[in-house]
């Protein structure tokens, strides 16, 4: 379980739009690298290429090269869909599926394959899931409601149990507390730390606190100006990044000059 | 003391009103008004009585005056002409009622005179003057519009998700929106002779068979599932479909198991709508299926009546009695007309039963 991450000189472009542009850099198995940055820097649309929920947007393409253990993702003759099977993903909104239960929501990933599994192996994966996402005590009395009918801060919860039940290596969150209260992302700040045990993680968050708390590692990103591509201005330990960063840019940012 | 006199202090955002009674008796005295007016100018000897929809009207118009005056003055100008469109848009609502209601009223009472169990059980089969009835009309029509469902629904729905998911909006798209609109427009008896060529062609000249008519009603309803389709499978959010992708589903299965279950209200109700549209079309089915007085469940060989059908024939071709062809025609458009409403109720059930639950 867990695997590592390499990004190779990575451009990022919306149609002939160049969104980030060179970006290098390495994420070690079970460590939490944190995105930072301003809006619009291009932190979300790098995360989305590390699964290639990129190309879901029309006109999206990348070049460069990223690697998971060494296998490049956007190598010749790669299945995307084999791909998300072991890069899972959780996102800015709370999404789950409105037509099914909660237990069929943590399913999804297997049930939406049309693989057949015993009701006790299924029982088990939920319970199994619900409980790695700190869910379980919640929602255990009512798994056959609506997954839609939990409160926000549940259903990123449930969210993450989604993700976490098909067993992915790496799980990307995509500023996955934005929407959420303090209580709500406290537990999720929770959770991820203990994920990391298990999983590569990689967070985009405009949080800084938050990044200085649950990651290892941090990414500056920033862009010179609207219509410039967003670049990887620093990536170091996180307790460097936000205590002696070596650009001026990134101490602007993390001390709240600019931004 | 001080407490009321506070109280009694004008309110800055406070201004007269008109009580509630005002308008009840201002329209109680446009009513007098045009009533003794109609009644004072009617000439001596006169046989008619008052004319009531024109009191109606006067009355409207006397009243729209009255309240506007009476309003502005107590109440300014603002209220006066908010009162007076809020008549006047009461006023569209009750125009456009009016034929409804008396549609229905004509068709129900005229109607339920054969509207009895022969009517639901006989065919027209060696009837000349009274009883018969229309079941195989109905049963035409049920077998016809079953068939053309049956085409329209797989053809009309994958469209649909060709043009939403598939098409990233290419020129191929562009031309089918275009033409689906196009569709839309065409004349229904277009589309009937389009099915009556088409089936002379294969099965040779003069051929009216219940399949061509069900031909028929697809060409007019394709466009409408399209359309209903494609407007709701457009309304399933993106991050459902990210969400599926994420967890590694391959597209296909995301849209077998994720957006159509999610649209799937929105879908059943635009088919069951395209459905009732469709049912009561009489021009293509009475050039691509004929007319027929007998039983025929063959869709695939001889001429099968409808209703719309059964009634037009009993209305142009009235026999020795024609009060009994009147009464079954105006039977036939009951039993049309509660056929298409339980589609419609039908329709709306089912958007309760399937659209996606929010509840706790």
């Amino acid at each position: 379980m867990s695997k590592r991450i390499e990004i190779k000189d990575l451009n990022v472009y919306y149609g002939n739009f160049l969104a980030v542009e060179g970006v290098s850099m390495v994420m070690e198995p079970r460590t939490v690298t944190a995105f930072i940055g301003p809006s619009g820097c291009g932190k979300s649309t790098l995360i989305r290429t590390l699964n290639r929920m990129h190309e879901v947007i029309p006109g999206a393409r990348v070049d460069g090269e990223v690697l998971v253990d060494g296998n490049d993702l956007y190598g010749a003759g790669v299945d995307p869909v084999k791909v998300r099977r072991e890069v899972g993903m959780v996102f800015q909104r709370p999404n789950p599926f409105p037509t099914m239960s909660i237990r069929e929501n943590v399913l999804a990933g297997v049930k939406l394959n049309n693989t057949r599994m015993s009701k006790s192996d299924a029982d088990d994966l939920v319970e199994k899931s619900l409980k790695g996402a700190n869910l379980w005590k919640e929602v255990k009395d009512r798994l056959d409601k609506p997954g839609s009918g939990i409160s926000g801060g549940q259903q990123q919860r449930l969210c993450i149990a989604r993700a976490i039940a098909v067993q992915p290596e790496v799980i990307l969150m995509d500023e996955p507390c934005s929407a959420l209260d303090p209580i709500s992302t406290l537990a999720i700040e929770d959770l991820i730390e203990e994920l990391k045990e298990k999983y590569t993680i990689v967070i985009v968050t405009h949080n800084m606190q938050q990044a200085s708390r649950v990651s290892d590692k941090t990414a500056f990103f920033n862009i010179a100006g609207t219509g410039m591509p967003g670049k990887l201005i620093e990536y170091n330990d996180t307790a460097t990044i936000f205590s002696n960063p070596s650009v001026q840019a990134t101490e602007d940012y993390v001390s709240g000059k600019f931004g | 003391m001080s407490q009321i006199a506070t109280a009694s202090t004008a309110n800055y955002y406070a201004s007269n009103r008109l009580p509630s009674y005002a308008v009840g008796l201002l329209l109680v005295i446009a009513f007098v008004l045009s009533w003794g007016g109609f009644s004072f100018l009617r000439p001596e000897g006169a046989e008619d009585g008052v004319n009531l929809p024109l009191v109606g009207v006067v009355t409207a118009l006397v009243f729209g005056v009255l309240q506007y005056v009476t309003s502005l003055i107590v109440e300014g100008s603002r209220r006066a002409i908010d009162r007076t469109v809020t008549l006047l848009v009461t006023l569209a609502f009750v125009l456009a009622m009016i034929p409804l209601l008396s549609l229905l009223y004509t068709v129900v009472s005229l109607g339920a005179e054969r509207f009895d169990y022969d009517f639901f059980n006989y065919s027209m089969r060696n009837v000349v003057g009274e009883g018969g009835g229309a079941a195989h009309a109905m049963a035409g029509t049920f077998i016809m519009t079953a068939l053309a469902t049956l085409i329209s629904v797989p053809v009309g729905l994958l469209t649909s998700i060709y043009l939403v998911e598939y098409s990233a909006g290419n020129r191929l798209a562009r031309s089918i929106t275009f033409f689906v609109d196009v569709m839309t427009g065409i004349p229904s008896i277009v589309a009937g002779l389009f099915a009556y060529s088409l089936f002379s062609l294969i099965l040779g000249p003069g051929t009216r068979v219940g399949i061509a008519g069900a031909a028929a009603l697809s060409v007019l309803m394709i466009p409408i599932v399209v359309r209903s389709s494609e407007e709701m499978l457009r309304l399933v959010p993106n991050e459902l479909r990210e969400a599926s992708y994420a967890l590694g589903v391959p597209k296909w299965l995301t849209i077998v198991k994720v957006v159509l279950p999610t649209a799937l209200a929105g879908i059943t109700t635009g088919v069951m709508l395209a459905i009732a549209r469709v049912m009561g079309e009489t021009a293509p089915l009475l050039i691509a299926a004929g007319f027929s007085n007998n039983f025929n469940f063959n869709p695939f060989s001889d001429r099968m009546q409808s209703l719309p059908n059964f009634v037009y024939y009993s209305y142009v071709a009235q026999g020795s009695v024609p009060e009994a062809y009147l009464d079954r025609a105006w039977a036939g458009a009951l039993t049309l007309i509660l056929i298409v409403m339980a589609l419609n109720l039908g329709a709306r059930l089912v958007t309760n039963i399937f659209a996606p639950k929010y509840g706790r």
